[in-house]
């Protein structure tokens, strides 16, 4: 009598061994993901005050990893102001999908900095729109250029960082601003 | 506990001596629980070092036969109760009644199989935490509760995710059994606590090496073996609840369990568990977004009978946990600041909300198992077990996607256990099983972040064969050999650019599938074929003293992170590569336990060394620099390591007093490149002085001094990077330390309490102060340590009821 209900429990268990195994996953090829924050693409754009041909900054990494960038830094002329703007893109979106329009939305949370080399002669100035809380977005800025000279100029995004910070406003990039960086780009810049 | 009886058991075995002619005589009674003198059936009544024993019946009664004049030593035990001896010179038959005394708190000694002592696990060097103890942790998590034993630290992600380190080793490396159903729980990631509730515990044992090879053959640094609760074959309802409050975080805990037995072997039981902690704080400053959740809840029900039961357990636990808002940084420059800045950037009022980023996790554990006795051969038990978890991490995310998990992991294994215990040859005790598992992950593609882990399918099939013999007095003898096989079968998309920088492309064409965009599908697979064994002895000294040694080899294959592992991580700020070409690790362990009693003096010696042939490390290997700015990149390398080090605990009482001590060293090195390794616990003592009195309500009050010194020893991972200065515009090379140790730090904890006796309740109040003095530490084997100071202060008041 006994031996039977043990018979009966062992059988039980190995239905619902096979009950179970029986609803595993099906074994088709995985979906592939396409990053959906990737940024892989920055465009500067510098257009000379009282007119003349844009002049492009690109830097492009369509892997998203570094591997292989792509960089454009044409040479900007003496004595020029030029108007800019910085654009974000993620170009493995068909079309490309503007992360600019992402900042701006969310802009009491975003910052542009712009860090010019003490040898590059280049001042950067925030224009453009203020944010809700009266800060600057820095997607909008003019670049002041002085003598021919030759240096870094990094575009810094930040996301989440302290604008009210002192100097934070006028575009000078603390540790005290802290935040996370999203984006950090440096083109090396030739003034001819 | 069970270590404890058989010393004791030994002894009792010592203090005999044969003087017998007559051997025609016999011994009966009956055996009752003294608090309603009702009958205890299945209670062992042995003839200690004669080899004589027999169960007694449903109403209570024994009988034993031919035994010889003389002196006999009577024992007595049984699952639920505290066994007891009887020593009486023997002329004539006699009529012995036993009263055994109930103790709920170790019903555990009880397995559902009615096995009343535990030998597969001889010659292991291990320790145990008990119900008592384990109750002072019901707010805390199963590794805070494991740190109370010498040997075993932790690695933290911040304070609520803890991970137990076993001898200088964690992760993939540990295997954690709960309710004999080994946790695959995407146990390979160090900041994925194991999924246990601790309330669900009744005892823990720690197992430091590979010698329990019925569990798995790949526990290079140890195994976990949680045991809940069982129920005794009797009429009985036992319930217990904890109700937790703690001053840190705000919130508390409560916890509940009821079991409902028959002396049928019919019982059901239940166990559920929740928790609510806000924002943690640390002396100077607020943690913001420590909060955590937890919910869970286990339910079984099953037949006990002696020669054969079968049950059914479900369990649930499901955890959300903050993590530091701070610890999520951007690229080098960001670590570089966050860590010089020695405060976290993000510091906010106490709150309960849990934000990014943050993990929630969701395990479940289907069990059903089943066991025959059969005649002259041993005992034949089945088990399967579904497991499945339920991984979402959340992460800080642009345009909106903070409700979208940046990760999210279903990984579900199926189990099937098969194991005969052969005892009816004389003298040996052995054990031989099969297990099957079958695993599938699968990463939900809807994330919009490229899987960390890609989806894949494992499959692994394991034999082993266990034996103990006991060959004289006081010696023990054991052995083991395990041989797992496991293949995996992968789909993962590449980086097409990453694919071919790795090389793989000239290494691996045969995984290629096809492109899509920048993407190239692979299906790697792999087989690995994994041997273990262990030997061991133990001898018990006529003073007592007990030395045991034991050597283990293990074998684990790497896992999915170590293989597949292709993304950034936010809180490290680093790339990191898993390595498709790694082999499998192979430790070889020599362990010895040295522990005895000298009147109020015990003390517990565990010295060991650990081999381990092709250690799979991380480290940063080479710097990336994308649109994020630059990155250090981890790789991993297999190189030789070895491990020492020595556990040691000791306590002496006096009267009312108590002084109890432990400490631990490991040093571990890699011994191709002549360097530390990383995350190897340093020397710590703990100390501890208590004061009880049981005439007072079972008062006592204790207190405890823990003192971590600083780790000298430590890898050299810094990396130099180019850092753009933020005033000048010109990059500067920098040293980015991330090696370097916290300082030592000493912290005084307090606790002390009282227990009220009720009708048919127990009422026990506890109050325990954490971090007393406030103190300001970080400790090197927390992951956050780079951004904020460890908690401060933290006061908790307990309620236990036992009814």
């Amino acid at each position: 009598m006994k031996t039977i209900k043990t018979i009966k429990l062992l059988s039980l268990g190995l239905l619902a061994t096979l009950v179970f195994s029986a609803c595993s996953d099906d074994d088709d090829a995985p979906q592939v993901i396409n990053e959906e924050e990737v940024i892989t693409t920055l465009n500067l754009k510098l257009t000379p005050e009282g007119g003349g041909e844009t002049i492009d900054f690109i830097y492009r990494d369509l892997d998203a990893d570094g591997s292989n960038p792509e960089i454009i830094s044409p040479a900007l002329s003496a004595n020029t102001t030029y108007t800019g703007r910085v654009q974000f893109l993620n170009e493995l979106e068909n079309p490309a999908e503007d992360i600019t329009i992402e900042v701006l939305e969310e802009a009491e949370e975003h910052q542009v900095f712009y860090i010019v080399e003490d040898s590059l002669d280049a001042t950067p100035t925030y224009t453009g729109a203020l944010d809700n809380d009266g800060n600057p977005i820095g997607v909008e800025f003019s670049l002041a250029i002085g003598e021919a000279s030759q240096g870094n100029f990094t575009v810094i995004l930040i996301h989440e960082g302290d604008k009210n910070v002192p100097g934070a406003s006028e575009g000078d990039l603390s540790p005290e601003v802290g935040g996370e960086t999203d984006i950090e780009v440096t083109f090396d810049v030739t003034v001819e | 506990m069970y270590q404890k009886s058989i010393l004791l058991y030994l002894f009792i075995f010592f203090s005999f001596v044969i003087q017998a002619q007559d051997c025609e005589l016999a011994i009966s009674g009956k055996v009752i629980d003294i608090h309603d003198n009702s009958p205890l059936f299945g209670a062992v009544v042995q003839l200690v070092g004669l080899n004589k024993g027999v169960y007694t019946d449903e109403y209570g009664l024994y009988k034993i036969e031919g035994i010889c004049e003389g002196e006999v030593q009577l024992k007595v035990s049984h699952p639920s109760c505290e066994p007891k001896t009887k020593s009486i010179y023997l002329k004539e038959n006699r009529q012995i009644h036993f009263k055994l005394e109930h103790h709920l708190e170790e019903l555990n000694e009880v397995l559902l199989k009615g096995k009343l002592y535990n030998n597969e696990s001889n010659s292991s060097i291990s320790n145990q935490i008990k119900t008592q103890k384990l109750e002072k942790f019901s707010n805390a998590s199963l590794g805070d509760a494991l740190k109370s034993i010498s040997g075993v630290s932790s690695l933290n992600t911040g304070n609520s995710i803890v991970k137990p380190i076993i001898q200088g080793l964690h992760s993939s490396r540990v295997l954690v059994i709960n309710d004999n159903v080994r946790l695959h729980d995407q146990q390979w990631g160090v900041d994925h606590a194991p999924n246990v509730d601790i309330n669900s515990a009744a005892n823990i044992t720690v197992i430091k090496g590979a010698s329990a090879l019925k569990y798995g053959g790949d526990a290079i640094g140890g195994t976990i073996v949680i045991e809940p609760q069982k129920a005794p074959i009797k009429d009985t309802v036992m319930g217990k609840t904890i109700l937790n409050g703690s001053s840190n975080g705000r919130g508390g805990s409560i916890s509940t369990s009821l079991i409902k037995a028959k002396s049928s072997g019919f019982n059901y039981r239940f166990q559920g568990s929740l928790k609510r902690l806000g924002d943690l704080r640390a002396p100077d400053y607020q943690l913001t977004n420590t909060g955590q959740r937890e919910n869970n809840i286990s339910l079984g029900i099953g037949l006990n009978k002696i020669d054969y039961g079968i049950d059914f357990s479900y369990r649930l636990t499901n955890s959300e946990i903050g993590i530091l808002r701070a610890s999520h940084i951007g690229n080098a420059r960001d670590l570089v600041n966050s860590i010089n800045r020695q405060e976290p950037f993000f510091i906010e009022d106490f709150s309960y909300t849990i934000d990014s980023p943050q993990q929630e996790v969701t395990h479940q554990i289907y069990k059903l198992e089943t066991f025959k006795k059969l005649k002259n051969l041993g005992e034949l038990s089945l088990q399967y077990s579904f497991q499945q978890n339920n991984r979402l991490e959340f992460d800080i995310r642009r345009g909106g996607r903070g409700d979208t998990p940046a990760m999210d992991m279903e990984l579900k294994t199926h189990t099937l256990l098969t194991q005969l215990e052969w005892t009816s040859l004389e003298g040996f005790d052995s054990n031989f099983g099969l297990e099957f598992n079958a695993q599938n992950n699968f990463a939900n593609p809807n994330t919009g972040v490229r899987r960390l882990i890609p989806d894949y399918n494992m499959y692994t099939a394991g034999i082993f064969a266990t034996t103990a013999y006991k060959v004289s007095e006081g010696w023990d003898l054991d052995a083991g050999v395990r041989y797992d096989f496991n293949t995996i079968d992968a789909d993962k998309f590449y980086i097409t650019s990453r694919w071919e920088n790795l090389g793989y492309d000239q290494l691996f064409p045969e995984f290629e599938i096809g492109e899509d965009g920048n993407q190239i599908l692979t299906n790697p697979q792999f087989d690995y074929h994994n041997i273990s064994a262990t030997v061991g002895a133990s001898y018990t000294f006529k003073n007592d003293f007990k030395l045991i040694g034991n050597l283990s080899s293990a074998s684990r294959a790497p896992n999915p992170s170590e293989l597949f592992s292709d993304g950034l991580h936010h809180s490290i700020s680093s790339i990191e590569l898993g390595d498709l070409q790694l082999n499998s690790e192979q430790s070889f362990k020599a362990g010895v336990g040295f522990q005895g009693v000298v009147e109020k003096f015990g003390f517990n010696i565990q010295p060991y060394i650990n081999y381990i042939e092709d250690f799979i490390v991380l480290e940063p290997n080479g710097i990336e620099t994308t649109i994020r700015g630059a990155f250090p990149v981890y790789e991993y390398r297999q190189t030789n390591a070895r491990l020492y080090g020595i556990d040691v605990s000791a306590n002496y009482s006096f009267d009312n007093l108590e002084f109890s001590s432990n400490f631990a060293y490991v040093n571990g090195r890699d011994v191709e490149q002549n360097e530390a390794l990383i995350h190897m616990p340093p020397f710590n003592v703990s100390n501890t002085i208590t004061y009880s009195k049981k005439e007072w309500n079972n008062f006592y009050i204790s207190l405890n001094s823990q003192l971590v010194t600083q780790q000298n020893a430590f890898p050299d991972n810094n990396f130099r990077t180019d850092i753009v200065n933020t005033t000048t515009g010109e990059f500067e090379e920098v040293e980015v330390d991330v090696s370097s140790t916290p300082e030592a730090y000493h912290l005084l904890n307090f606790s002390s309490g009282l227990d009220f006796d009720f009708d048919k309740t127990k009422l026990s109040i506890n109050v325990m102060i954490n971090n007393v003095l406030n103190t300001n530490y970080r400790d090197y084997l927390n992951r956050l340590r780079f951004y904020a100071d460890e908690v401060g202060t933290n006061a908790m008041l307990q309620l236990k009821l036992n009814y």
